[in-house]
């Protein structure tokens, strides 16, 4: 039996305390936006799950062509359980999102390009997992997971670039004075030291995820040898 | 006897002429997809009361819509057609690239989805008095999102044939991928409708290309990998 | 013809074939005998380039697998449990198809030799779909040895075949070995293999058990050899 190793526990636990201070500084340290009030606080969880699940989309798409190339099984470990943690963190989003947008906006959900792509890619991810139940081979179900991936991962990108045709109303809060369109905002040094620490305590969160997630594909695959082992 | 294997642009040709002559004497795909897509418009007819101003917004993506549907049987059948009775490894043990495999089956399906639109567009244009769809450009964008719709789906469906889900995977699978394909071109063939200027559907346009570049690079370089074990 | 060294063929953490070793000379016909699972179609699967060895040499008509596959499939021929034929096209255009895809010069002179071989040229015109499976089956062989390969597979043939038809299919099984061909073939069918081959090897657990030739055959009938050599 492989034990928990210990640097795994210490991940845990300084996991825990990263997300803690977060919470901490989103929810007292930041000082409240002006016209927004309280809700806007909201935003720098939004943006760190949105981060990690970027973050594990591209990781998927990475992970899926070097399996093809390589056709080393751990690579399809990686990949699926970067595509399990970055689902989870970016349904995250869309929840964070939708919190944040119906006092914003007046709305729950808008079809904005950064909604409607994290929503479609929440559909890619949908359909990676009902092609993937659908295979019995191990050997073609990474195959086909890792075109599948590749896919997604040219199409997404496209599909944003395709919904920003039409009007968008998200606003764009990063890179740029640009931050005209409406509900965005200018961030204080106090709001951008939050920030920040919401994208590391994220990154170290899904760091985590990702190591328990591929300790456990482990152990799956472990327990299928020694099921063969008896059934010999 | 002498045999030397066939070249590309032969074998895949060979593909296309076997597909065409098996389809032109069942007819069961292109009367699937024709029925399926007159029904599919007769539904949006009721339920967008397609009057005359409704029509102006809508009439791209209704067609759209229909020919994203209609081409999800046509895909499925042709490509359940090869692997019901082995004969995709038929093709995988002939000595031909597997490039030209991929080809003729797009190129095949293609043909299909472009006979349906050629029924359904006359057969719309004539049900709603919708004349303006007979414009050259609209023509052009309704062949440009064609090819890169049936570009990925070809490659999906040599996918979706091979798991136990099958017969509800292929659009599952297709539509979240296709999303940019589908949009771009109701964005470009609605502009041209609404009488836009070039400059205005040059963008969607871009983009229609841009993804049918890319996709059909990728889908035949990787095609390899979904038919062979 | 066929040189197979240390063949290994896993599908995920499954072993079907354990370092199997396998030689056939020139003009021989072989049976491989086995249970179910014993891994007898994946076998020939492998040696038909249609799946990718894990490990080992696999070296057919003098060339390597899977490097050389596309000089292997040029002098090779398969028939398996399904017809490989399309249903909506004749006999006639279903050949017509094989010949323009394996590149033969002078197709229609061959078409009707090997119609007339397979004793289905006065059905030539009629869709396949129309066909008795034992008629599929044997323009499935028609199409087989249109390219006229040096070897050939044939895999489970008389699956689904009556007694009339299967009579039919030796004949023409028996011609296709008669030009000097390699031949392999897997059957459960002892009673038919017998009075086919000249060589018979038992393929058990991944790996062939036992070997011998028709001549060494003389008290003992091959049920008690296949029998014997599963139990050992």
């Amino acid at each position: 039996m492989q034990s928990k190793p210990i640097a795994l526990t210490i991940l845990d636990i300084v996991s825990v305390i990263v997300l803690g201070v977060s919470t901490y500084l989103a929810l007292f340290f930041a000082p409240t936006e002006a016209v927004m009030g309280n809700v806007q606080r909201v935003f720098y969880f939004h943006v760190g799950t949105a981060w990690v699940g970027m973050v594990g989309f591209v990781l998927a798409a990475v992970s899926g062509i070097i399996y093809l190339i390589t056709k080393d099984m751990k690579w399809d470990r990686i990949e699926v359980a970067a595509v399990e943690v970055s689902t989870m963190f970016f349904f995250l989003t869309i929840v964070l999102g939708s919190i944040w947008a119906r006092p914003a906006w007046n709305t729950w959900w808008t079809w904005d390009p950064r909604l409607t792509t994290a929503a479609v890619t929440e559909l890619i991810y949908v359909a990676y997992f009902m092609l993937r139940a659908g295979i019995e081979d191990p050997e073609k179900r990474a195959r086909f997971g890792a075109v599948y991936t590749l896919l997604g991962g040219l199409s997404a990108p496209i599909t944003f670039m395709v919904i920003r045709l039409f009007r968008t109303i998200h606003p764009v809060v990063i890179g740029g004075a640009s931050a005209e369109a409406q509900g965005g905002f200018d961030m204080t040094a106090d709001m951008r030291t939050t920030f920040f620490f919401a994208l590391f305590a994220f990154t170290v969160l899904f760091v985590d995820f990702m190591w328990h997630r591929l300790r456990v594909g482990k152990l799956e695959e472990k327990v299928e040898q020694l099921k063969l082992k008896v059934s010999m | 006897m002498k045999t030397s294997a066939p070249s590309l642009l032969k074998a895949t040709f060979a593909i296309v002429q076997k597909d065409l002559a098996a389809e032109f004497r069942s007819r069961e795909l292109l009367s699937a997809m024709l029925v399926f897509s007159m029904l599919v418009i007769l539904i949006f007819n009721f339920a967008l009361e397609l009057n005359i101003d409704a029509r102006k917004s809508v009439t791209a993506g209704v067609l759209w819509t229909t020919f994203a549907f209609a081409g999800t049987l046509g895909l499925n059948r042709s490509m359940a057609v090869e692997k019901d009775r082995g004969c995709m490894d038929g093709l995988l043990l002939a000595p031909v690239d597997r490039s030209a495999i991929f080809f003729g089956k797009a190129i095949s399906n293609l043909a299909f989805m472009l006979i349906v639109e050629a029924i359904v567009i006359p057969l719309y244009a004539m049900l709603y008095n919708e004349t303006r769809i007979f414009q050259p450009e609209f023509l052009g964008v309704l062949l440009l999102g064609s090819i890169g719709y049936i570009a990925v789906g070809t490659l999906l469906s040599a996918m979706s044939v091979q798991t136990r889900t099958r017969d509800v995977l292929l659009p599952i699978l297709l539509f979240p991928v296709a999303v940019p394909v589908l949009l771009a071109s109701v964005k470009a063939s609605g502009g041209i409708i609404a009488n836009a200027t070039f400059a205005e559907i040059l963008t969607p346009l871009n983009l229609l290309i841009v993804y049918d570049v890319i996709f059909i690079a990728v889908s035949f370089m990787i095609f390899e990998f979904v038919v062979e074990e | 013809m066929i040189e197979v060294k240390k063949l290994v063929k896993r599908f995920g953490l499954k072993t079907t074939l354990r370092g199997l070793d396998f030689h056939v000379e020139p003009g021989e016909f072989v049976a491989l005998l086995g249970p179910n699972g014993a891994g007898k179609t994946t076998f020939l699967r492998i040696l038909a380039s249609l799946s990718r060895p894990s490990m080992g040499n696999v070296k057919v008509a003098g060339f390597s697998l899977p490097q050389e596959s596309a000089k292997v499939r040029a002098r090779l021929g398969v028939v398996s449990h399904m017809p490989l034929l399309y249903p909506d096209l004749t006999a006639e255009e279903n050949l017509q198809f094989y010949a323009r895809m394996y590149g033969i010069a002078d197709s229609a002179a061959r078409i009707t030799d090997v119609l007339n071989m397979v004793g289905l040229e006065s059905r030539r015109r009629d869709l396949v779909r129309t066909f008795s499976r034992g008629m599929q089956q044997r323009l499935a062989i028609g199409r087989a040895v249109l390219h006229d390969p040096e070897v050939v597979l044939f895999d489970e043939p008389y699956t689904g075949l009556d007694q009339d038809a299967s009579e039919m299919l030796d004949e023409v099984l028996r011609s296709v070995a008669a030009k000097g061909r390699t031949v392999v073939m897997t059957s459960h069918d002892l009673a038919r293999a017998e009075d086919l081959a000249t060589r018979f090897d038992i393929l058990s657990r991944g790996v062939i058990t036992a070997s011998a030739k028709r001549e060494d055959f003389k008290s003992t009938n091959l049920l008690d050899f296949y029998k014997k050599s599963l139990e050992s």
